[in-house]
C-alpha cells in the first residue's frame, strides 16, 4: 500500500432529513468543540438525541459496570499498598474509570494500546492482571511484568508523550502491512504541550496511520491546570491543525467513550486515518501518591467532580433499566474485592532485593564487559 | 576490484539488505526523491518504492519514535539523520527508549533498528553540521555504537548493524564520504565490535576511530621516517568497545596516543585510556596522551583547520610518548 495514497474524512452527506449517523455527528468540521459529545448524563439518564447510538447488549453492558467498579476496588487497594510501604509509588486512576473502560472495551484482540503511567483500568478491560502492573511500582521490574506481545499493549511509559510517536509508528507498520488492527496511544492533557505529540500527531495525519489519539482531559498535569497549559479553547481543536478529525467526548461517560471510540477505530480500520478524541474527565486523586492536591486545587472543585463520578450515574442507569440487579451489583463489588485480595497477596511479601537478570537484557547477548560486571555484582551479597 | 567511495559502499549495503530482507526499510528526511543530502540513498527509492524508503516529514524526534513503534510491529527501520548536530532533537527517544527497550521487558520488545548519523567535521560547514556526539551514545548502555573509517568497513558494518538485534547508532564520517578504496565486498567485516589493526608497529600505538583513522595513518608515515614504528588501530566500534585488541596492543608497545575530534573532556579518549590503564598499567612506558578537540563549541569554519587533530599534532603525541 503506497503512503503517496492519502485519505480525507468523507464530507457529510447532504439529505439532513435523516438523522445523522454517529460517525457525522461526531466529525463534522462544523462541530463546535466545546460540547462534548454525550449518551449518560450525570444522572443516570440518556440524551434521548443520541441514545440510539449505544449498541450494546445487556451483557456487554453490565461487563463495563463490573469493570469499572472492580477498576475502582483495585485502586484503592493499590493505594493502600503504597501507603502500607509495599509500592514505592502509585498513581491513583480514580475518576477515570468511564474513559479508559469505555475506550478499551471498544477494543479488538489484535489491537496495540500504547499507554502512559496510569492506565490500570486499561489494562484490566485488556484482561491484564493487576498485580502485573504494580511490580513496575514495586521496582520489581521496570516495564511491569505483563506479556506485552500477547495482551497488545505496551509498557507504561513515563517520559511524557514519548509514547505517541511508537503508536504512530506502529500504526504506519500494520498500514504497510495491509493488517486490519488499530492502534490506541493514551496521554494525558499535559501530553499535548510536548513536541513529540504534535511530531507524532503530524506524521498520523500525514501518513493517514489507523490510529486513535486518546487524551484523557483529567483537567490537571500534576498541579498545573488546563488552563495554564494552553490558551486552546480545547485539545480536541487542535486536531484541525493536523488534518484529522478531533472529538471531544465527556469522559465520565463510559456510554459515549465507548461509542466515539469504536468510531474511531472504525475509521482507523477502514482506512480512513486517525482521530483525536478528548475525553473530558477529572483526576479524583493525587497525580501519584507523591503530589498533594490540596496545595494547588480546592475541595470546592473537587466535590463538584465527585458529583460527576462515572460509576454512580452508570449504576443508576443500569438500575433505572432493571439490568443491573441488587444480586449483580453485589456480585461486581465481590468480585473487585477478591481481585483486590489476590492482589495484596501477589505483591506483599514478593521478592525484593536485587535481581542479577539486570546484567541479561541489555544488549541480546552479555558483553565482556557486561560479564565481568554480572560477576563483581554477584560477589557483592545483599546486606542481611 | 572496485574501486568505490564510501557513499557508494553505504548505499550498496542498504540495497543489499533491502532486497534480501523484505522487513528492512529506510526513512529520514530527504532519503527518497533527493537521495539523501549526500547521496547515500540515491536511487533506493526508485528501486524499493516509497513504502519501504520513506521521505519523512521535518521531525527527528518524531522519526526515530516512529522507527521505534516500526520496530516493535515488526520492521527493521534504518533512520537517516541528517546532520549530527541534528540527533540531538531525537536524544530523548534514543536515550530513554531505543536504549532501554528491550531492558524494560526483559527481552520481550526488541528494536532492531539502526540510526545513521554523518558526524564529524573537516568540510568547512556551517554551526551544528560537524558534531562528534558519539559519547553520549557510548556512555548509554543498551546502544551499539559503530564508526567505519574506510568504505570497505562501511559496508560490511551497515550490514552487520542492519541485521543486529540491538539498536545500533552507525556514525559515518562525512568527511571520508567520497575516498575511494579498492574493496572486495566479499571480505567486508561481518561482526560489530572487532577492532582493525590498520598497520602493525611495535614502538607506539595509536588508537582512533572515524575520520581521525587517516590521521593516524598519516602520522605513522610520518613517524616511521624517523625510525618510529607505530601500530595504528581502527576502533571500528565504541560500544562494545574491543578491549582486548586495545589493551593487547598498548601493552605490548608501552606507548599509546588516541585521536579522535570530539572534544577531549569527557570523550572517548577517556574510556580508552582508563581501560588501557587498568589492564596494563605496569607494561606503560609512558600515560597513555589524548588528542583531541580542544574544549570549545565546534569552531567556525575558518578554526577548523587548526582546531582539528592533524597528523602534526598526533605526531607530536608520540614524540611525547617515545620520549618518555
Amino acid at each position: 500500500m503506497s503512503l503517496s495514497a492519502s485519505s480525507r474524512v468523507a464530507k457529510t452527506e447532504e439529505g439532513r432529513e435523516e438523522a445523522p449517523s454517529l460517525s457525522a455527528l461526531l466529525f463534522s468540521p462544523e462541530k463546535s468543540p466545546a460540547e462534548p459529545f454525550q449518551i449518560l448524563r450525570p444522572d443516570g439518564s440518556l440524551d434521548p438525541d443520541t441514545e440510539d447510538f449505544v449498541d450494546l447488549g445487556p451483557e456487554q453492558l453490565l461487563e463495563l459496570h463490573r469493570l469499572m467498579v472492580v477498576a475502582r476496588i483495585l485502586d484503592e487497594e493499590s493505594m493502600n499498598l503504597q501507603r502500607q510501604g509495599e509500592l514505592g509509588v502509585y498513581t491513583p486512576v480514580r475518576g477515570q474509570e468511564a474513559a479508559q473502560v469505555g475506550s478499551a472495551y471498544a477494543l479488538e484482540d489484535g489491537d496495540w494500546v500504547f499507554p502512559y503511567g496510569r492506565e490500570h483500568a486499561v489494562a484490566l478491560t485488556r484482561g491484564i492482571d493487576m498485580a502485573d502492573v504494580l511490580h513496575l511500582f514495586r521496582g520489581t521490574w521496570h516495564g511491569g511484568l505483563w506479556d506485552f506481545r500477547a495482551f497488545g499493549m505496551a509498557p507504561y511509559c513515563i517520559p511524557v508523550a514519548t509514547q505517541v510517536p511508537h503508536a504512530v509508528g506502529f500504526a504506519l507498520g500494520a498500514k504497510l502491512d495491509g493488517a486490519s488492527l488499530a492502534v490506541v496511544a493514551y496521554f494525558g492533557d499535559g501530553a499535548v504541550s510536548k513536541g513529540d505529540f504534535h511530531e507524532a500527531a503530524n506524521m498520523a495525519g500525514v501518513w493517514s496511520v489507523p490510529v486513535v489519539l486518546f487524551c484523557q482531559n483529567n483537567q490537571y498535569a500534576i498541579s498545573l491546570p488546563l488552563a495554564k497549559q494552553t490558551a486552546a479553547a480545547s485539545l480536541a481543536g487542535k486536531a484541525t491543525g493536523y488534518g484529522f478529525p478531533g472529538v471531544r467526548v465527556d469522559g465520565n461517560d463510559v456510554l459515549a467513550v465507548h461509542a466515539a471510540t469504536r468510531e474511531a477505530l472504525a475509521r482507523a480500520r477502514e482506512g480512513k486515518g486517525p482521530t483525536l478524541i478528548e475525553a473530558v474527565t477529572y483526576r479524583l486523586g493525587p497525580h501519584s501518591t507523591a503530589d498533594d492536591p490540596s496545595r494547588y486545587r480546592s475541595s470546592s472543585e473537587t466535590d463538584r467532580w465527585e458529583r460527576l463520578d462515572p460509576i454512580p450515574r452508570f449504576t443508576t442507569f443500569l438500575e433505572g433499566r432493571a439490568l443491573l440487579t441488587k444480586d449483580l451489583r453485589e456480585s461486581h463489588v465481590a468480585d473487585g474485592k477478591q481481585k483486590a485480595v489476590r492482589l495484596r497477596e501477589a505483591i506483599v511479601g514478593a521478592p525484593a532485593g536485587p535481581d542479577v537478570r539486570i546484567f541479561d537484557d541489555v544488549y541480546g547477548r552479555r558483553t565482556p564487559t557486561l560479564e565481568a560486571q554480572r560477576a563483581s555484582f554477584l560477589s557483592f551479597p545483599p546486606e542481611a | 576490484m572496485p574501486n568505490i567511495t564510501m557513499v557508494d559502499a553505504l548505499n550498496e549495503a542498504l540495497r543489499q539488505s533491502l532486497r534480501e530482507d523484505d522487513r528492512v526499510m529506510i526513512m529520514g528526511e530527504d532519503i527518497g526523491q533527493l537521495g539523501g543530502s549526500f547521496r547515500v540513498t540515491e536511487g533506493l527509492v526508485a528501486e524499493f518504492g516509497d513504502s519501504r524508503v520513506i521521505d519523512t516529514p521535518l521531525a527527528e524526534s518524531g522519526i526515530v519514535g516512529t522507527a521505534i513503534g516500526l520496530a516493535l510491529y515488526g520492521f527493521r527501520p534504518v533512520v537517516e539523520i541528517q546532520f549530527d548536530g541534528f540527533v540531538y532533537s531525537a536524544l530523548d527517544q534514543i536515550i530513554s527508549h531505543c536504549a532501554k527497550y528491550r531492558f524494560r521487558t526483559r527481552g520481550a520488545l526488541c528494536l532492531p533498528l539502526v540510526v545513521r548519523i554523518p558526524f564529524g567535521g573537516g568540510i568547512g560547514a556551517v554551526e551544528h553540521h560537524s558534531e562528534s556526539p558519539e559519547a553520549y551514545f557510548a556512555h548509554t548502555a543498551g546502544l551499539k555504537v559503530v564508526a567505519p573509517a574506510t568504505p570497505l568497513d562501511a559496508f560490511g558494518l551497515l550490514r552487520a548493524a542492519i541485521r543486529d538485534p540491538d539498536p545500533v547508532i552507525f556514525l559515518e564520517p562525512k568527511s571520508c564520504y567520497w575516498g575511494r578504496q579498492k574493496a572486495d565486498l566479499e571480505a567486508a567485516p561481518t561482526e560489530l565490535g572487532k577492532a582493525r589493526v590498520a598497520v602493525e608497529g611495535t614502538d607506539v600505538t595509536i588508537v582512533a576511530y572515524g575520520p581521525t583513522v587517516k590521521v593516524a595513518l598519516e602520522a605513522a608515515t610520518l613517524a616511521a621516517d624517523e625510525g618510529v614504528s607505530c601500530e595504528v588501530i581502527d576502533l571500528r566500534a565504541l560500544s562494545p568497545l574491543d578491549g582486548v585488541t586495545l589493551c593487547e596492543s598498548a601493552a605490548r608497545t608501552g606507548r599509546t596516543v588516541v585521536v579522535h575530534e570530539a572534544s577531549v573532556t569527557g570523550g572517548m579518549g577517556a574510556e580508552i585510556a582508563s581501560r588501557i590503564m587498568e589492564s596494563s598499567f605496569f607494561s606503560l612506558r609512558a600515560p597513555v596522551v589524548r588528542v583531541g578537540g580542544y574544549d570549545v563549541p565546534y569552531p567556525p569554519a575558518r578554526n577548523e583547520e587548526a582546531f582539528l587533530p592533524s597528523a602534526t599534532r598526533v605526531l607530536n603525541a608520540v614524540h611525547q610518548v617515545w620520549e618518555a
